[in-house]
């Protein structure tokens, strides 16, 4: 079984993140840009269903500005087999991404895909989602864990009463939530075979698909600074004030 | 800054040994050094990325990487302990150097096991009498038969009484560095024995020992290279030991810098914090250029003996001497900027300051470092 794994180029988790003075969204001049940690995830299912022998071949793929091909490398060193990179300088929406992905899935007929649940920097939680939906695919979201047996995946998802588990018939779509895994680091050798196997480079024209961003982003600020709290000086007062704010 | 000359590789394999170091390491680095505890599964896992034959032939197990590969990882790791990163360059110098002068059987058979740190290995070259002047070591490897029977002491040994192979020079010959071998001892071989853990001021995550050789019977098997190798094998393993030492000194101070401006910003005095002295302000510009300058040479040695040339060897020690030096004055700023908070434990300054206090001792110290340099400018 084929197993797609779509990963974004995000930036890095540890990076504090700076608003443009133009407002017109985040500095990403010389800032340390990483792969998704939800997609890290994904790409470390796809290696463990391989190395239990429930996956023959891993594809990631990936969709951004050129810099982002990076990733793909990342993947390779961590185990994918192939990589596909469709090259754009515009802004894609989730939408857009999920009508890429429909193309390329066409193509490669995988029996699984795994995405992150969400990319770190818009958090829009949708891309799995719309495929999916667009696909007509069986979807389990937020997977925490998962089993395959032949044409039929087990997922077990985190929800806010507790655990839920789904059984789904492949192909299906599923998206990885924290608790899935804990990804793996590169070895070295792989590090420098990753930098030699090619990247296959291929732009939205390529699919006949338009990817211009349906919506118009007004502005982007940075949130309200918090305001300083107070010191009371005893739990009587603590209660006081708790109840002339009306939460008590 | 750090990047500044990385390829792509070479940051995706900074990245990993750094991550490796923040996860695995650092959050244990000071309970190690306070229980001294050689953590060998950690290097273990080191090892399974590929970190324990970083310069070694891929088909013997090795990473098949550059020592300008090798300088990155081990500052990476030295920022979360140099300790624990020092040892790691030990063992990997005794991979190298039977990987490099090795018959095939020796290569094949004990160099993956070392890869893969299933065997650690240490280098044995001190001996309590002879330190600096190496080439007056006495440790006698007598012929006899298929056998060398060995005899001597071994002084500082890092890893020993842990590590399952040693490399050791001994006295095969005449007086001077022509009349020494190297030879491939192994821990459990019949009159091997070790002293006790030394008490020392840092490097408390691997045991210091002294070995002892009494009546060792070394298979002729064991010798490495031809015999006489023996002190040009010692001092090849140096020049890229020097290296990896000096990247440990820069990453420690690295981490210490960037504790000291962490602090600066949230300890107040005065009325405003730290970072608002300009006397201050000039002491990190300062450790910040220093060690700049020392990772843009010690990457320049290290690309010196990529290449084999001519000048490598005086390079490294020129790195190693400079490296080491800057690295513990800027450790021991750091200290300074913290207070006396600097000298408690739990801040992680004083551990780095005791580390890497050493580095301008060992493979060599820095006054040997400039008689090298010496002989090279000016001949003898
Ligand atoms: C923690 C630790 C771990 C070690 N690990 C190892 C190991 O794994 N394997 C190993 O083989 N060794 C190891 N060593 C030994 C180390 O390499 C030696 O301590 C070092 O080479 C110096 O030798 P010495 O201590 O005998 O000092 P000495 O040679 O006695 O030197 C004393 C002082 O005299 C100076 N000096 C000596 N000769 C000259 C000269 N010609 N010109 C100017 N100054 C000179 C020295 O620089 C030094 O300052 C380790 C040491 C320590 C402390």
């Amino acid at each position: 079984m084929k197993v797609l794994v779509p990963i974004k180029q995000v930036i890095d988790a540890n990076v504090r993140p700076r608003v443009k003075a133009d407002g017109t969204g985040v500095d990403l001049a010389n800032v340390k840009l990483s792969i998704n940690p939800f997609c890290e995830i994904a790409v470390e299912e796809a290696i463990r269903l391989k190395e239990k022998g429930k996956a023959s071949e891993i594809v990631v793929v990936s969709i951004g500005p050129a810099k982002a091909q990076e990733i793909i490398r990342s993947a390779y060193a961590l185990g994918a087999d192939r990589g596909l990179f469709v090259e754009t300088e515009e802004r894609v929406e989730p939408l857009a991404v999920a009508k890429v992905l429909q193309a390329i899935i066409a193509a490669e007929q995988p029996g699984l895909v795994i995405l992150g649940k969400q990319a770190i920097d818009d958090d829009s939680n949708q891309t799995g989602q719309m495929l999916a939906g667009l696909l007509g695919w069986p979807q389990a979201t937020f997977a925490s864990k998962l089993e395959v047996d032949g044409d039929r995946a087990t997922v077990t998802r985190e929800v806010d009463g507790g655990l839920e588990t789904l059984a789904l018939t492949l192909p299906a779509i599923v998206t990885t939530d924290l608790r899935l895994n804990n990804p793996r680091y590169p070895t070295l050798p792989n590090i420098m075979k990753a930098k030699k196997k090619a990247i296959d480079v291929k732009k939205p024209e390529d699919f006949g698909i338009d990817i211009t961003p349906r919506l118009k982003v007004l502005k982007v600020s940075e949130p309200p600074a918090r305001k300083p709290g107070i010191k009371v000086a005893s739990a009587e007062e603590l209660v006081k004030d708790l109840k002339a704010a009306g939460v008590l | 800054m750090t990047h500044w000359q990385l390829t792509e590789e070479q940051g995706a394999i900074e990245e990993m040994a750094r991550s490796f170091g923040e996860e695995h390491i650092a959050p244990y680095a000071l309970e190690w050094d306070e229980k001294k505890h050689f953590p060998h599964d950690t290097l273990r896992h080191a090892a399974n990325l590929g970190m324990a034959g970083i310069y070694v032939d891929e088909d013997i197990g090795g990473s098949g990487l550059k020592r300008i590969d090798a300088v990155v990882i081990f500052e990476a790791l030295a920022k979360a302990c140099p300790s624990t990163a020092a040892f790691l360059s030990i063992h990997n110098m005794v991979a190298w150097m039977i990987a490099s002068y090795g018959a095939p059987a020796q290569r094949t058979e004990w160099v993956p096991r070392l890869c893969r740190m299933d065997w650690v290995g240490s280098y044995c070259l001190t001996e309590p009498s002879v330190g600096s002047d190496a080439a007056a070591l006495r440790t006698r490897a007598v012929r006899d038969g298929d056998y060398f029977i060995v005899n001597g002491t071994k002084q500082f040994i890092s890893g020993a009484g842990s590590s399952d192979v040693y490399i050791v020079m001994a006295r095969t010959g005449a007086e001077g560095p022509k009349g020494i071998s190297a030879l491939v001892i192994f821990k459990d071989m019949e009159g091997v024995s070790f002293g006790s853990n030394e008490r020392k001021m840092g490097w408390n995550t691997q045991p210091t020992r002294t070995v002892n050789f009494d009546n060792v019977a070394v298979p002729v098997s064991h010798l490495l290279g031809a015999e006489g190798d023996g002190f040009k094998i010692a001092m090849a393993g140096l020049d890229g030991g020097r290296l990896n030492i000096a990247a440990c000194s820069i990453g420690g101070a690295q981490s210490a810098l960037d504790k000291s401006i962490r602090y600066m910003s949230e300890r107040s005095a005065f009325g405003s914090t730290l970072d608002r002295f300009q006397a201050l302000q000039f002491r990190i510009a300062d450790m910040a250029t220093d060690l700049a300058a020392a990772r843009i040479f010690l990457h320049h040695a290290a690309h010196m003996l990529d290449e084999k040339l001519p000048d490598a060897t005086m390079t490294c020690a020129m790195a190693k001497r400079f490296a080491t030096d800057i690295g513990f004055s800027v450790a021991n700023e750091a200290l300074q900027l913290h207070g006396g908070y600097g000298y408690l434990a739990e801040y992680g300054i004083e551990k780095i300051v005791r580390d890497l206090r050493v580095h301008q001792i060992l493979e060599g110290t820095n006054e040997i470092m400039r008689v090298i340099i010496a002989r090279a400018l000016l001949g003898r």
